[in-house]
């Protein structure tokens, strides 16, 4: 996994940028703070439609507890950071404040994308197994698990919500982690593991039969994605400083996949576009809040009925604006088919 | 042991609700191997329509007249709504990829949700009690008439429905189509107006379910068919799903198991256990008690 190893590498590299940038970016780019909210919401919603889009467009499997996932990533790393926090910081008295805060910060996304992914292996070994709408169900059904067990832990705070998070999480960070995840999934996806999970998609038996272990990749596509997930949730929780498991109900999960769906499954700048215009539409009908879902639904509906494929389908941007052919060898709209 | 069978009578009212509700998502599985995601909001239209009915129909005395007008209205008014989802939104997309349809399926759920939150407001409502109650009392265990009524009123659904699958020449059509849509269209089936009636026939029994709970748990919200509807999912797939006997035998099970976890164990698992359930069928048995082994041909 070069990717993964390239991309620690470039983790480390900003921890020394992020000094240099939080003391220079906080005053010279005066945002307002509701627009910096936005943009900062709009962060966490990419790396979230993009992981999706790992396991739903790519290798196409019909994923709906995304948001449960994300839940493990926001307490165990809002867990770490309030318990091991103080001591992480006096270990490190050496370094500069923001050396010491970033260090906490990394190590609990760590713990959170690491304890997301080990949910990620035990609810993916026995319901990757299934097809199709079963196994919607079934993430939905373990996303719905994970949240009721999280709301019964009295040490993360219960049913009272987990308060008292420092704010350690900010615009740079957001759009680091943001790259980080696009910067991953584009290397896995064109990678021959990656077409590894496009023939799965495309058509399982086929795979199977071709020699490819359908079982172990999916598992590991749906691992690396629920990690992802896991990371949008630590960083959520450090934005906000105080989370409850209302926040990751399988509402969120549908969201998700609204944005996904929108902007293309099996799109990397699609998922993007879709997680930008779900919180612009979002934010600019914050007046008429009621009717938001409403025309989301709507939404949905129309173009599945219209673009079952989504805005840009299985095409990139950029050869979406140049090109008029398909990438990853397929007919439009085909995914999932059986 | 009074306690048990007082749980048992319990989940065996709660479990016919479940029942009720997993028959429409069977009928519909198996004619379009669909999960219907909106059929669980149906249900939640039903319990309004039921609702609003009964506050314009109830007299000054709650009577048996009144309650059957109100449930048979709810349900015509939802067979209503289900003919006319399957119409809007899932025939154009019904020759696409599975998928598609699905999706679609969440979108209309979405759509009812937020759309009953708009119109019938999103705070809780206080069904009316509708027919005149009663309690009996059998060797320490206590049944009310409320109970008694879900649990025949279902029954007797059933069975309609059985009769109604299995002696007539639509119900024949039905099972035609759910064992091969392309086939029976060959035959002459016109495919489009079963699909019709099965959405009509499960979204009327949906309709009656929300009126029951209505009698039984009295607070009904536009967010309510969500878990109902996952669970009485499950309960169709335990029972095997596009098996009939199955989702009934599912619906009593998912119902009684969760009405013994909450009598036995702790009620905040009340709404683990259902996809507890879930996930173990899968995993053993995934054609479920009563389904059949689909080979998966190339």
């Amino acid at each position: 996994m070069k990717a993964v190893l390239a991309g620690v590498g470039v983790a480390a590299g900003l921890l020394a940028l992020n000094g240099a940038f939080t003391g220079a970016f906080g005053a010279a780019v005066a945002m307002p703070p509701y627009l910096l909210q936005i943009l900062c919401l709009a962060g966490i919603n990419i790396i979230l439609a993009v992981s999706l889009n790992l396991i739903n467009g790519f290798t196409g499997q019909f994923s709906i507890g995304h948001a449960g996932f994300m839940g493990i990533g926001a307490y165990s790393a809002a867990y770490f950071t309030v318990t091991f926090g103080d001591r992480i910081r006096s270990a490190l008295a050496f370094l500069p404040e923001f050396g010491r805060e970033s260090a906490v910060l990394l190590a609990a996304l760590s713990i959170g994308a690491l304890l997301a992914s080990i949910a990620g292996f035990f609810v993916g070994v026995p319901s990757l197994r299934l097809r199709g709408d079963y196994l919607a169900i079934v993430t939905l059904g373990f996303g719905e698990i994970i949240r009721v067990f999280i709301l019964n832990i009295d040490a993360v705070g219960g049913a009272r919500g987990f308060s008292g998070i420092p704010k350690l999480t900010n615009f740079f960070w957001i759009y680091s982690f943001a790259a980080l995840t696009i910067l991953i999934v584009y290397r896995i996806v064109h990678s021959s593991f990656g077409r590894t999970l496009v023939a799965i998609r495309e058509d399982e038996i086929a795979a199977e039969a071709m020699g490819v272990h359908t079982t172990r990749a999916k598992v590991i596509s749906f691992v690396v994605s629920s990690a992802l997930a896991g990371v949008a949730g630590g960083l959520f929780a450090h934005y906000l400083m105080y989370i409850h498991t209302n926040s990751f109900t399988f509402l969120k999960s549908f969201e998700i996949i609204i944005m996904i769906v929108i902007g293309g499954l099996g799109s990397i700048s699609g998922s993007i576009l879709g997680a930008v215009l779900f919180i612009t539409l979002t934010e600019g009908l914050r007046q008429f809040a009621q009717y938001r879902m409403i025309v989301f639904s709507l939404l949905l509906i129309i173009l599945m009925i219209v673009r079952p494929q989504g805005i840009l389908g299985h095409r990139e941007f950029v050869t979406f604006l140049t090109k008029r052919r398909k990438p990853l060898g397929t007919a439009p709209g085909s995914t999932g088919g059986h | 042991m009074t306690t048990f069978f007082q749980q048992l009578v319990n989940g065996l009212s709660l479990g016919s609700i479940y029942a009720l509700i997993a028959l429409g998502y069977t009928m519909v599985y198996g004619v379009l191997r669909l999960i219907n995601f909106a059929h669980g909001d149906v249900y939640m239209i039903g319990a309004y329509v039921g609702y609003y009915l009964s506050r314009r129909l109830r007299g000054d005395e709650p009577s048996i007249v009144s309650a059957l007008l109100v449930m048979l209205g709810a349900m015509l008014a939802c067979a209503a709504l289900g003919v006319l989802i399957e119409r809007l939104a899932y025939r154009p997309v019904r020759r696409e990829a599975r998928l598609t349809l699905l999706i679609t399926s969440i979108g209309v759920s979405l759509f009812l949700e937020n759309m009953a939150q708009l119109v019938f407001g999103p705070d809780p409502k206080f069904f009316p009690s509708l027919a005149p109650r009663a309690d009996f009392q059998i060797g320490g265990v206590r049944l009310t008439s409320e109970q008694l009524t879900v649990i025949a009123v279902s029954f007797l659904l059933m069975i309609l429905l059985r009769f109604f699958i299995l002696k007539t020449r639509t119900g024949k059509a039905m099972r035609a189509v759910s064992f091969s849509l392309d086939a029976s269209k060959l035959m002459g089936i016109s495919t489009d107006r079963i699909i019709a009636v099965t959405f009509a026939l499960g979204s009327a029994l949906a309709a009656a379910a929300g009126v029951l709970i209505g009698m039984q748990i009295p607070k009904i919200d536009p967010l309510m068919g969500i878990l109902y509807g996952l669970k009485a999912f499950v309960a169709a797939v335990l029972g095997g799903i596009g098996s009939i006997p199955g989702a009934v035998l599912g619906g009593l099970l998912i119902g009684t198991s969760e009405v013994m976890v909450v009598g036995y164990l702790s009620s905040t698992f009340r709404d683990a256990i259902a996809f507890g359930i879930l996930i173990l069928v899968l995993i053993l048995r995934p054609q479920g008690l009563l389904g059949r082994v689909q080979k998966e041909k190339v």
